[in-house]
């Protein structure tokens, strides 16, 4: 018998374990997928439990729901990963898994303390990540309360997850003062270490104007070097200051511990993979899939989606001896949510930037892209949906993987 | 006639070819940028050189700061404004490709 090890149970892990049940022989494949929590968190969800326009027990599911039959789980967190012994230790019991073949999908975490002052006194008393279902439900007991002031977002360093997040946090910000009748006692501040509202130029530059439009000013090239939790400022390296009432804070993002304990990661623990085969620069039996990789596409589960569908050919073909065909484009769909029941679509990969146009898609489409509509929002709406009922479960959904031109204007 | 006559650059101001790079190059893109090398400068710029022949492309500022003695805070006193991409610049490397 052999075994095929998955590395985290979340968004990739579990849509990858779903294939991979479908897929390998089960008489001559065990599937183990390990992971050290039992709920399965909805991460777009943590975006809107702030505003209060979800409740936080409708974007939390049991993992084991997801895991299909075949596929054994060990609730465990992991000690420490041998690639050259193909083995895994894990802490329960210091039990040591034995693999054929190793999929990393251990994701990506926030690092508060990476940032001078971060978690001092004003940690989660004015200062809150909403990056985490902790700090996305403290966020919203916060806001409930909060009656005028300077919000200061920041994002500390790239890459983070879901890039355009912060944004929506910022136009979410000003749509949610607007309903509570105080926007005018409200200052929104958007500091970012980019040059820009976005890393691309198209993009960037209707996003900002969005900014502009709803009043949210913009602190662009500010690279964080400290949070003073008595004064309430956070500063930047070229001796810039920010005054808060409220930080909100997008701490560094790093990939998992156990991946730098292991020596497999870079600078930020992310996993050298190559960004087409989705393979391990290193170790041709280790697959990585999602924010644990250091590829340069979007962190986020329209990512994972498309990755999912090279990696199970992938994977497949060297199991089998052949070469490697399938290659991974950097798709990525991102819907960003401006407020007033409107999102914008962008769609884009490694060679080609976030454009305008739209998106065809069959029977409900086309969606605009690039535009703020309503129509687009329900499709950020329905994607809950989708997400616990098709995505996870690693059935074909009617979005192409690949990257296409159609409908985009250049 | 500056030595940067005879060199091309992007519409960036980034060198096209980072291999026809030199210090005298690097020189004279730090004073067309305004900034003065020093010492410790150089530190910066020969990690960056070095880190650029082995994987092909400009350290990040983390990289930078770990795995030499200059630390973020020098960093921007050397290459104010922002650091990565000013010392791509003066290295003669790509601009930084920003992650999405």
């Amino acid at each position: 018998m052999k075994t095929f090890l998955i590395l985290g149970a979340g968004t990739g892990g579990t849509m990858m374990a779903n294939k991979l049940a479908k897929r390998l022989d089960p008489q001559e494949w065990e599937i183990i997928l390990v992971d050290r929590e039992m709920e399965h968190y909805y991460q777009p969800g943590f975006l809107f439990v702030p505003f209060g326009y979800y409740k936080p027990e409708s974007i939390v599911q049991p993992k084991q729901k997801f895991v299909p039959s075949g596929v054994k789980f060990i609730n465990s967190d992991i000690e420490l990963i041998e690639p050259d012994q193909n083995r895994v230790t894990l802490k329960e019991g210091n039990k040591v898994l034995s693999y054929d073949h190793l999929l990393i999908a251990t994701g990506t975490d926030i690092h508060p303390e990476e940032i001078e002052g971060m978690q001092g006194a004003g940690w989660q008393q004015n200062i809150f990540d909403f990056y985490t279902f902790d700090g996305s439900v403290k966020l919203h007991k916060f806001l409930n309360n909060f009656n005028g002031g300077r919000i200061v977002v920041n994002i500390a360093e790239m890459p983070i997850k879901c890039p355009v997040a912060p944004l929506e946090f910022a136009f979410l910000a000003d749509y949610y003062f607007q309903q509570r009748g105080i926007r005018n006692k409200v200052e929104i501040v958007y500091s970012t270490p980019l040059s820009g509202a976005f890393t691309k130029p198209v993009a960037s530059k209707m996003l900002g104007d969005i900014l502009v439009k709803k009043n949210i000013l913009i602190e662009p090239d500010f690279a964080i070097s400290g949070v003073d939790s008595a004064k309430n400022i956070v500063s930047s390296y070229d001796g810039r200051e920010l005054n808060y009432d409220l930080l909100v804070t997008i701490p560094t993002n790093m990939g998992a511990n156990v991946i730098g304990l292991s020596g497999m990661g870079d600078d930020l623990n992310f996993v050298p993979t190559n960004k087409q085969t989705l393979q391990s620069n290193k170790w041709q039996n280790v697959w990585v899939i999602g924010d644990a990789a250091n590829v340069p596409a979007s962190k986020a589960g329209s990512v994972v989606h498309y990755e999912a569908e090279t990696l199970i050919e992938n994977i497949l073909h060297a199991i089998a001896g052949k070469e490697l065909t399938a290659a991974f484009d950097g798709h990525s769909t991102c819907h960003i949510t401006s407020g007033f029941n409107k999102s914008l679509l962008i769609d884009f990969s490694y060679d080609v930037e976030p454009l305008t146009g739209v998106y065809p898609m069959p029977v409900v489409g086309p969606f605009p892209l690039l535009k703020e509509s309503f129509f687009n929002y329900l499709g950020k709406l329905s994607f809950r949906w989708i997400y616990w009922n098709i995505m996870l479960r690693g059935i074909p959904f009617p979005l192409p993987p690949a990257f296409s031109m159609a409908g985009k204007k250049q | 006639m500056s030595v940067l006559d005879s060199v091309k650059f992007d519409a960036d101001g980034y060198l096209e070819d980072p291999k026809v790079w030199n210090k005298e190059i690097a020189e004279a893109i730090a004073k067309r940028e305004g900034v003065t090398l020093t010492e410790r400068s150089w530190i910066v710029i020969n990690y960056a050189r070095k880190e650029f022949e082995t994987k092909g492309e400009a350290p990040t500022l983390r990289a930078i700061t770990k795995n030499t003695e200059v630390d973020t805070k020098e960093l921007y006193s050397l290459f104010p404004g922002g650091p990565g991409k000013l010392a791509a610049k003066v290295s003669g490397l790509h601009k930084p490709t920003g992650c999405i």
